[in-house]
Parts: C-alpha cells; structure tokens; sequence
C-alpha cells in the first residue's frame, strides 16, 4: 500500500473516490483557466512588445461592460456548481448511517488509544472491517489533534471536553497511514499509527483473539467501582435519576429547559455534575473529574446505552472480578 | 519652505552650483531621523528592520528545509524544530508580510500619489514606527532566547495550557506591533480623505491607493480583534481565567474563531496593497490604461469586505456545524471572483499595447500567474470535500505560499524596482535586477509545486520527521528552496550597491503618469515644488500626459 514515492495516495474508503473525482474535475478546471491566462499573457507579451522606433503610445482599448461582467458571472457559474457538488460529498462524508458501527477514539499528547464496541482496546493501530460503515467518536484528553486517513480521505479535530465524530467505509484491505495533523507539541511527528483495513471475517477472527465481552460490560464494571449504584439505584428511594432508557431520551432540566442525553450531555454531568441538573432532583453528586478516566466514560456511555429497564444491577451486588485479563502479546499481533 | 531654498536668489550665484536639496539630505544627524516627521523618512526607516525581519524569517526557514531532507529529519531536535517553523512565521507574517507594503511602500508613495505633503497625522506616523519596533524587538529578543513552539496561529488550549516556552512575551510582541498597523490604518484612511490634491476625485485615484485605502479598512476593523483574541490567551495563562481551556470551563474553539476573523482578512492586507502594485506597475511598463479601472476598484473592496465573512473555512475539521461549513464554503467561493475579476483585468491590459520588460515589470508579470496558480488552488481548499482531505497538509502550506510569497513579496520586489530610483535618486543594474525577478519565478515554483502533491498525499504539515515514501518531494522542495534564497539575495547586493555606483535616476525614468513621478527624484522635503491641480485620471499614457499636466 505504501508506495517508494508517493505520486497518488491510495484510494481505500467510499468517500475517497468522490473526493478524487472532485479532484480531478477541478484540476481540469483550474487547469484550463490557468493555462487560458498564461498563454495569453505570453502571446501578447511577444505580439504587443516594444517594437524599436515605436514612440507614440497605442491608444486605450475600448472598456467593455459586456465583457467585465462575462468574466464576473462565468467564475460565479462555475463556483456554484463546484460548491453544489463538494458540499454533497462533504454532506454525506459527515452523515454517518444509523447501522454505523461505533468505535471509540482517544488522543493524548502523543498517542492514539482507540476502543471497540467489543471491548477491545489498541494503541497506535486501528483495526477495522472493509465494507462496513464505522463511525468514530473522539475525544482528547489535553489539546486539540486531529485524526488524519489519507488513504480514506478521512479528517477530524478531536477536541478536549467534547466529542466529535466521523465516519468512513474501507473498500479495500491494506496497511494505511494515520496522522494527527493538528500541532500538538513535541513529538507532534510521532503521534502517527496505522490503519489495517481488513475482511469481515478476519476482522471477527481477531476480535475473538483478542475477546473482551463488550465494552458495555466494562462500563458495568466501572458503573460498580465507583460505587454509582449508590445513588443511581432502581429503587424508589433512590437519591438520583434512573439511568435505564436514559441514553437518547429527552431529559427536562431543573431550569426548565429539556436536552437530549447524549454523549456529550452523559460525560458532562459525571465530570461536572453541576452544569445540567435533572428536574426534580438536588444538586448534590460530587464530580468525578481526575477520578474516572475518558476511556472508562466511554465503557460507561457504552454502558448507559446497552442498559434497558429493569436491568440495572440490584444494590446489593458485590464487585464481581474481570471477566479477563488483557493479552500478553502486543495487539497488532492477530492470529 | 524648500520652494524659497530653489526660488533663484537677487545674491550673485555661487562658483560651483549647491547640491540640490531633497528630503534625505535636508539636515543630518542620527537625531533628524529618528524625530523625523517626513513620511519617506518614517518609510525608509522601516525599510531597514523590516528587511532585516524577512532575512531572520527566512534563516528560520532554511534550517527546517534543510532538516526536511531525509525522513527521520537532518539536523534539528523535535523542540528546535519546532521553535524554528514558529519563528519563521511569526516573523514573516507578523512583521513583514503585514506591515511590508503599507509601512514602506505605502508611507513613501500614499501622500505623492494624491498631491499631499505627507501623512494626515505625520506624529501619529513615527508612533507606528516606534510601535513597531518595540514589538519586533521585543520579539526577536523572545524568539531568541528560549522562543515559542505553539505554530504562528497560537492554537488553544495548547497555547494556554501545555507550551512551556515563552508564549506570553511572543503574544504580547505581536499585539504591539498590532497597534502599529492599527495607526498606519487611521493615518492611511485620514490622508486619502482629508489630503488629496485639488481635482483629485476618487476615481483619479491610483489603484495603490485604493488598494491600502481598503487594506486600512482591514487593519481598523480587525487588528482590535486579534489584540483581543491573544490578551485573552495571556490572561488565561498568567491569571487563570478560563477563556479557552476546557478544564477551567473555557471553549479551545472560541480563539480560532477569534483568530482567523482577523488573521484571515489579514491575508487580504498582505495581497490587496500587492495588487495595487501591480495595477500601477503593469500600465506604465505596457503604456496603456488599465482596463477596467472601476472594476478593479471595486473589486478591492469586494476582497476587503468579503474577507470578513470567510474565517471559518479555516476550521472545516474544527468541529464547527456542518451548515455552517457549507455557508463558509459558499462566501470563499464568492471571495475568490473579485480576485479573478483582476487577472483578467490585468491580462486584458496587456492586449494591443507597447510592453518592455524591466525589472518591475518581471516581478509583475511574475506576480500575476504565482498568484492566478495560488488563487485557482485555493478553489480547492474552498471545496469542502477537498479541503477536509488537504486541511493542515503541505498543500495549504503551497497555496497560501503561493498567494503571500508568489504573489505578495514578488509584488513587493516589483514596487521596490519601481520606486527605488524615486526613492533614492539612483537607477540600480539592470541586468541584475531580471536576472533576480527570473530566478525567484523559477526558484518559486520548484520550490512549492511538490508540496501540493505532498499535501494531497497525505504529508501533515509541521512534522520533523515523515514517512519514507515522502522524501524525494521534499528533497525537490528544498533544492528550489536554495534557487529561491539566491533570487531573493542578490538584491541585497545590488540595490545598496546603486546607491553609490548606480547613475542618477532623473525625476521619471519609466515616463510613468502618477503625481509621485512629477517631482525630483528624490522628492523634496515638502514632496512638490507647488500643490499639484489633477486634470486627469490616472494611466493617461495614450496622451503621454501626467495626471496634472494640462
């Protein structure tokens, strides 16, 4: 996949064909309108020069409103088309489909942590399945990075306190490069992993080498050990908010306002509990920032997603142990 | 005052005739030039520093092309790397890029161009310069002792919280120094409103002077912004104050956004006074008008104002609504057709006329396609599909190149070989000075053509080290880079070298029409013998007459 010298970088997702075709269309475009005003200003450089002996000055060429307005409207013509089109691609390059598959990303000064739905969690290499549509939700833990797929024309800030996401289908397997292009210190230059676009059934195979359970196990586990059930119990006692059939429903807030649990809204009020508080409820839950890491928001998200009514663990339950303990060999090395 | 210093005197004449007085030899003294209140004074003491400034930038240069030769890097430490790239474009966008055209050029020739004695506030003028060099030295001395690796665009929360180099003495330099354009800006827009010569009407006025009229629009409206913007990043890291950093309840986003709604107009500021160059430039060297005048005029203030209104696409990854992406996409589009209204303008002047080619007119012509090739790439990035792919990669380091390198200091190097000999009453080598337009042409291109396709490939820009696969680009790159170095040097040598050995320049060596050219070369202290009356628009060059020769 990686050429001696780079001419064409490859085209490896769904997306990167359009864009290239975008590409093309434009180079042929700019291309033409270039080389229109290149040659003209040579020919008339060697047809209109000084000749020896000329001394009067060749009178003003008549202005031409027809013409300034010709070359005023034909660019905006051809700007709007560009724009029309571009914005179509870039439209669905950023409407992930509802059957996405989510993958988790983590950046921090300089390495990239990502988590699968499974559980499964790599550093600097991202597994992921070709023709299957993967949507990433990042997150960082310091300064802003961005994550960069050439090869899936694939480009994302990952914000500190906020999630963003992206999605791509890979169409062909291969080895593809991954950068974080946003300036991020030192080894800024280091902060590159790679991309192992693989089968369906390969990409099975490796997640069961690998076999976590789920992510949203791990989240249980997290949920367990910071001791939430205290609180976020089912009884009718319990001093906050039931979190079953939480995640994506409609939640009315103590001032009055309504938001839609999400993400953003679910990791916000464990780091700061204090900012939207649920109607009908006291501000009392402490914050967990510095406690709970951003990976084990995310299990935990994964979680608070998974968890349907009824579901959630009775008070007495005791800390069960790890279902598993990580592998011993590098996770780049699949069977 | 000069007048009666020239009036012949009833005394009998002297032996030997006095050499004639003009504003560089009026009085002496270190003392006349630092309180000095002539603007062509104030201009060549920016000249200098200013100077000074690109050569330091390109040092910084330099070092990292040289380290961009092999893949694992050649010469720096990631830190020193990354000092150096920060070095270099503060340096070169801040005080040179910015102040170049509008302190030197524009402060020379604004007043000479509409029939003025100087400046509207000539005080308020030599405030600028000393604003200016405070912050440049005091960013210097910044930069040189330990230096700041936060990039030129000072990115939050990495500016704020995680840089540990000397973040706050660099930002507060560059705001400085803000001020000083600032000023520039209100002094530009006083002069051209309150000072112009009798029949000087607003469509007789050159195209520079338009161009810096709109530029100084910019500075006024913008400048304000990014002092803001930076105080703010200061005041977070020295008290604490959550702005910008997320963990004390601040937004990262909300600096690009403040940032680029000056730094992106600020493009302008370096282009528009550029184009203004070379709207004078190429009707004296074809002896013809320039064709469509009102157009190109207006096209000015269409870049000046559409350049408010485009920030965001600085930002298409940042995180930003996708509907606000598309309208972001939709206004760069839109600000890209003023621009090519010039081109053609300025090719279509071209046509049927009489055209020589000395140095000025090189750099113009040279000028006119680096810029047309950097505007059509940046249709590229204006696409939302492409620019998502290219954004911080080498291909917007070519692009915005070619529009600020290619085109900005090409111009520059074009209105420097203009005006020279009416600055300094000294006509420089002609065959060197081509010889310099053409190298810098040639060494341009080889220089940055490979960094598109490195860009569009996939390289990320500030690395200091890459993938294999990239090396031969950017050993490419770097091979023009020296081709370039040497364009750029050789004037170093020959301008100063006409001051002493060049032949006298006479009062208007290019025949050209502006008001600037209908005095002695150098001007007087008090610039023309008597107020000019303008009878003419500008580039009556079919008459063969001045803009005030009845």
């Amino acid at each position: 996949m990686i050429a001696d010298i780079a001419i064409w970088v490859p085209a490896a997702s769904t997306n990167a064909r359009s864009v290239d075709l975008l590409t093309l269309y434009l180079t042929v475009v700019c291309g033409s309108v270039g080389l229109l005003v290149a040659v003209l200003l040579i020919y008339f450089c060697v047809r209109y020069r000084q000749r020896p002996g000329e001394t009067a000055n060749p009178p003003p060429t008549r202005q031409s409103h027809a013409l300034e307005w010709f070359w005023t409207l034909t660019p905006i013509g051809i700007f709007i088309f560009t724009f029309l089109w571009s914005g179509a691609i870039y439209y669905a390059a950023f409407s992930p489909p509802a059957d996405a598959m989510p993958l988790y990303v983590v950046g921090k000064q300089w390495m990239w942590k990502f988590q699968h739905p499974g559980g499964q969690r790599e550093i600097g290499t991202l597994h992921v399945p070709v023709g299957r549509p993967v949507k990433l939700v990042m997150i960082s833990e310091d300064v802003i990075h961005s994550l960069f797929v050439p090869a899936f024309r694939l480009h994302m800030d990952v914000l500190p306190a906020r999630y963003t996401s992206a999605w791509f289908q890979a169409t062909r397997p291969g080895t593809y490069h991954l950068f974080c292009s946003q300036y991020c210190g030192t080894n800024h230059a280091g902060m590159v992993g790679k991309v192992i676009a693989m089968e369906p059934a390969e990409y099975q195979a490796w997640l069961t080498y690998l076999g976590e359970g789920s992510l949203a196990l791990q989240g249980r586990q997290v949920f367990l050990k910071y001791r939430c059930l205290s609180c976020h119990s089912a009884t009718a006692t319990a001093r906050a908010p039931n979190l079953e059939v939480l995640y994506g429903a409609h939640v009315p807030l103590r001032d009055g306002r309504t938001i839609v649990a999400d993400d953003s809204y679910l990791r916000e009020s464990i780091y700061q509990p204090s900012a939207k508080v649920v109607a009908g409820h006291l501000d009392v839950m402490p914050s967990f920032a510095g406690q709970v890491s951003e990976e084990e928001i995310i299990a935990l998200i994964a979680y608070f997603r998974a968890l349907h009514a009824g579901e959630t663990p009775p008070r007495v339950e005791s800390f069960p142990p790890p279902t598993s303990t990580p592998p011993i060999n590098s996770t780049d090395a699949a069977p | 005052m000069t007048t009666e210093l020239l009036t012949p005197s009833p005394s009998p004449p002297p032996l030997a005739a006095p050499a004639r007085l003009h504003y560089l030899n009026v009085s002496r003294g270190l003392a006349s030039w630092l309180l000095t209140k002539d603007h062509k004074r104030i201009a060549i003491l920016y000249l200098l520093p200013i100077t000074a400034m690109f050569f330091i930038g390109a040092y910084f240069m330099a070092v990292v092309r040289l380290h961009l030769m092999t893949p694992e890097g050649a010469l720096l430490s990631a830190d020193t790397y990354n000092r150096s790239f920060t070095a270099h474009g503060i340096i070169m966008v801040f005080f040179f890029l910015v102040p170049v055209v509008p302190a030197v050029l524009g402060n020379f020739f604004l007043p000479m161009m509409i029939g003025a004695k100087d400046l509207a506030f000539p005080r308020l003028n030599l405030l600028s310069w000393y604003l200016y060099m405070i912050g440049a030295a005091w960013t210097l001395f910044a930069i040189l002792a330990g230096g700041v690796d936060t990039g030129w665009t000072f990115y939050t929360p990495y500016s704020s919280r995680s840089s540990s180099y000397n973040v706050v003495p660099v930002m507060l330099g560059v705001v400085i120094s803000g001020f000083s354009s600032m000023l520039t800006g209100i002094n530009f827009i006083a002069t051209v409103h309150r000072l112009r010569a009798p029949g000087m009407t607003w469509f007789r006025l050159p195209m520079f002077v338009w161009t810096l009229y709109a530029t100084s629009f910019i500075f006024l409206l913008g400048v304000p912004v990014l002092a803001m913007a930076i105080l703010l990043v200061v005041i977070e890291r020295v008290l604490g104050v959550g702005i910008y950093d997320p963990r004390l309840g601040g937004d990262p986003l909300l600096f690009q956004h403040l940032f680029w709604f000056y730094s992106h107009p600020a493009v302008y500021v370096m282009i528009l006074p550029g184009m203004g160059i070379v709207s004078e430039v190429i009707p004296c060297f074809a002896r013809k008008a320039l064709f469509g005048y009102a157009f190109v005029a207006f096209a000015s203030f269409g870049i000046a104002g559409l350049g408010f209104l485009v920030w965001a696409h600085h930002m298409f990854v940042a995180g930003i609504s996708i509907y606000a992406a598309l309208v972001f996409s939709l206004l760069s589009f839109l600000v890209a057709v003023p621009s090519a209204i010039k081109v053609f303008n300025w090719t279509a002047t071209l046509y049927k006329a009489s055209i020589t080619f000395e140095a000025p007119m090189l750099f113009c012509l040279g000028f006119v396609v680096l810029f047309t090739f950097g505007g059509l790439t940046g249709l590229f990035l204006a696409s939302l599909a492409i620019d998502v792919h290219v954004h911080d990669t080498y291909f917007v380091i070519a692009h915005f190149h070619f529009i600020m390198v290619g085109g900005m200091v090409t111009a520059y190097m074009g209105g420097l070989h203009y005006w020279w000999p009416k600055m300094t009453g000294r006509m420089y080598s002609e065959w060197w000075s081509r010889l310099s337009a053409l190298i810098i042409c040639v060494g341009f291109f080889l220089t940055f053509l490979p960094q598109f396709v490195l860009g569009y490939n996939g390289m990320p820009r500030r690395y200091h080290t890459y993938a294999p696969e990239f090396q031969a680009w950017n050993v490419l790159s770097t091979a023009g880079s020296s081709i370039l170095g040497v364009g750029y040097i050789l004037p170093l040598f020959y301008l100063p070298y006409s001051l002493v050995y060049g032949k006298r320049a006479p009062a208007n060596p290019w025949q050209a029409t502006g008001l600037e050219w209908q005095t002695a070369s150098p001007p007087l202290r008090d610039n023309f013998e008597h107020t000019p009356i303008v009878v003419w628009p500008p580039y009556q060059y079919h008459l063969g007459k001045a803009q005030n020769e009845p």
